[in-house]
């Protein structure tokens, strides 16, 4: 990259990221013969919406009686509040609507006898309000999101939609009215820097997982659209939230599931004790995951972890009948040999809470139009899926919901782009001139850094920070060292250094140009982390506990509200949770009790 | 393409998959057992790349029969690459 020169490509519109969320958004947009640009990292089919296996909710009421307002009521209730109950009733009442359309699209569901939908039972999906367990999960077997990701990507093709893959967005263009006029990127093959000059931009680009030390994320989630937007001095909104896991495989984060605790396995310290015996004396090792997953960080905390570093504990079903393994666990047993080096037949499973899902993001409204802390819109600007916060999920996202929100959303970001440039039949707006002058200096900053920092430890460095300071269970002290700990990261990364400067498939300039973008999510998540003094959902607090005055640690009084993280100044102002439904009556606050 | 940047293609192909699975497994073998192979498996584990993880994943535990000897060769190099 010797010297920096830069081409403009107009389109009606461009869509970053072609996962679940940006190929439902291009549907519409192709459909209605917009001009639309779709870029992604990755060829679509490889997005990480793949890795969603568990289904898609929607009240169909196929094998038993069931209703969007019970679906909502699920839905409030597992945000604990925080969700924004406009924008949840939107997404449950459109979801039956959303199912049916993508099995026009071609998805093949699972079916019953009859030839409906099959519907099966999941976490926190229940009728009447809470009363009992209902089935509406709707799966593709157990790759329902990869069937989904086909289905979306075939109608794209018959739509025409134009596609630039292994290219990276690199910062939103944002003139001085703050209107968002298209973004920059980076061909990855060429080393090309392109703006694409459209009227709307709609930000799909998935969460940030990999900010963790230990996260089931694919090495895909760097929040690159969560970046951008923070540059571009949009507050993020609720990054404390994030949905954690109690058991992924120490030092590489694959998800071991629940059912090898339902089968038997028990969690152990470094004597060996059986520690949820003390936690939860009744469910044991099949308490829910956020005890189970206090319980461990609890005894790491205490110097009873396992291994070296003392920082991990172990799953064991040593105890099990090998035959009973090899049956009902197979694909476990593989997993364990592959990622922990350890036939979980002859010895226990190294395991660690970790980082699962983003609740938190780019502010929009349920249109999916992203909106500024006034609550004003941001012209030409949209989001859809998790990079956005809608808000739909709150503390913690109920299962099942993150593939509902890419297609709902996903579908509303596109219906909202197209009403905007069909009826807004006007030329793009001027490019300011120095559209491009931050991206630039910070590629020529990259180019000719010297004795900088190493792009692989300082995000390392970050993933320990995080994962040690705001992980699944938060501590006042911790929090308040991992905030000026994650300062001095960022300096790291303000001075990362790469060896090639070479145009062509530079990865190295990409994963630090990636890396400036998971830092700025780390950074907010850690410090909207040490403000909330509460607990509420999956941000749990030691010094905010069970009290009869707070149940769960949870303060409405004081913190019933969505916290907004603004880069320029690294600060935080609040805006409140929206509680008045679109029709129904607002789901009224109450204790969250499974 | 020089030599070098065909290889940051496929390091890129085998770090920025659908599933963390993948990624761990394809960019372990990668980094150290690639430059290792024969031109023929070396040919082979680029197919295997650009297989999506839902088709690599049965290869890689046996559900799944390999098209041909080579590939097979690579497959169980793949299995035994083992992450830890």
């Amino acid at each position: 990259m010797s010297k920096l020169t830069i081409s403009v490509r107009k389109f009606d519109a461009v869509i970053v990221g072609a996962g679940g969320a940006g190929l439902r958004a291009a549907i519409q947009l192709s459909e209605a013969g917009l001009k639309t640009a779709v870029l992604s990292k990755v060829f679509p089919t490889r997005s990480h919406t793949v890795a969603a296996q568990g289904g898609v909710s929607a009240s169909l009421g196929n094998s038993e009686e069931d209703h969007w307002h019970w679906h909502m009521y699920d839905t409030v209730k597992g945000s604990d509040w925080l969700g924004d109950q406009d924008a949840i009733e939107y997404m449950c009442r459109k979801a039956p609507e959303a199912v049916v359309e993508l099995e026009h699209f071609g998805m093949p569901f699972d079916r019953t006898d009859e030839g409906k939908i099959y519907q099966r039972p999941f976490g926190g999906h229940m009728s009447n309000f809470g009363e009992k367990p209902v089935r509406r999960a709707c799966a593709a077997a157990d790759r329902t999101g990869h069937a989904m990701l086909h289905a979306l990507y075939q109608r794209n093709v018959r739509a025409n939609t134009q596609f630039f893959v292994e290219w990276m967005a690199l910062d939103l263009i944002r003139d001085a009215e703050g209107h968002v006029l298209g973004i920059i990127a980076l061909e990855m093959e060429t080393g090309d820097i392109v703006a694409f000059h459209a009227k709307a931009t709609i930000f799909a680009t998935g969460g940030a997982g990999r900010i963790y030390y230990s996260s089931t994320n694919a090495f895909i989630n760097t929040g690159d659209g969560l970046g951008m937007a923070a540059r571009a001095g949009i507050a993020l909104e609720d990054m404390e939230f994030w949905q954690f896991h109690p058991t992924g495989v120490a030092g590489a984060g694959v998800l071991i599931t629940e059912g090898v605790r339902g089968e038997g396995g028990i969690l152990r310290n470094s004597d060996n004790e059986r520690f949820m015996e003390r936690y939860a004396p009744n469910a044991k090792d099949l308490a829910s995951r956020d005890v189970v997953s206090r319980a461990m960080v609890t005894e790491i905390n205490e110097g009873r972890g396992c291994g070296p570093h003392k920082d991990f504990v172990l799953l064991d079903i040593t105890h099990l009948d090998p035959a009973t393994i090899m049956k009902r666990l197979p694909g476990i047993r593989e997993i364990s040999i592959q990622f922990a080096g350890i036939d979980p037949i002859k010895a226990p499973i190294p395991v660690v809470p970790t980082c699962h899902y983003q609740m938190g993001g780019v502010p929009t409204n349920y249109h999916g139009q992203v909106v500024n802390a006034d609550g004003t819109t941001v012209p030409g600007f949209y989001a859809a899926g998790e990079v956005a916060c809608a808000s739909v999920h709150g503390a913690n996202r109920l299962g099942t919901n993150s593939l509902l929100d890419l297609l709902v959303f996903g579908k509303a970001s596109g219906d909202s782009v197209v009403e905007s440039v069909k009826k807004n039949a006007v030329a793009h707006k001027d490019l300011p001139a120095d559209f491009a002058d931050q991206t630039l200096a910070r590629l020529n900053r990259l180019n000719t850094q010297k004795s900088g920092a190493s792009v692989n430890e300082t995000r390392l460095e970050m993933q320990r920070t995080m994962q040690k300071h705001c992980g699944v269970f938060r501590f006042k002290d911790m929090l308040e060292e991992g905030v000026r700990k994650i300062c001095e990261v960022e300096k790291a990364v303000r001075l990362t250094e790469i060896g090639d400067k070479s145009n062509t498939w530079n990865t190295a300039r990409v994963e630090a140009l990636e890396l400036d973008n998971l830092i700025e999510v780390a950074k907010s998540t850690m410090v909207s982390a040490e403000a909330r003094k509460e607990s509420r959902g999956a941000h749990v607090r030691d010094d905010a506990p069970d009290t009869a005055a707070n149940p769960n640690g949870r303060d409405d009084e004081k913190w019933l509200k969505h916290s907004l993280w603004h880069r320029e100044t690294n600060t935080l102002s609040y805006k409140p949770v929206t509680l008045t439904p679109l029709s129904v009556e607002s789901i009224a606050l109450k204790t969250r009790a499974y | 393409m020089e030599a070098s940047e065909e290889l940051n293609r496929l390091r890129w192909r085998c770090t920025r998959r659908a599933m963390l699975e993948m990624d761990l497994l394809l960019g372990g073998f990668l980094e150290r057992r690639f430059s290792s192979l024969t031109p023929e498996q070396a040919q082979a584990f680029v197919v295997l790349a650009d297989m999506e993880d839902l088709e690599l994943w049965p290869l890689i535990t046996g559900k799944r029969e390999c098209e041909n000897a080579v590939q097979a060769e690579v497959v169980a190099m793949l299995r035994d690459v083992r992450v830890k």
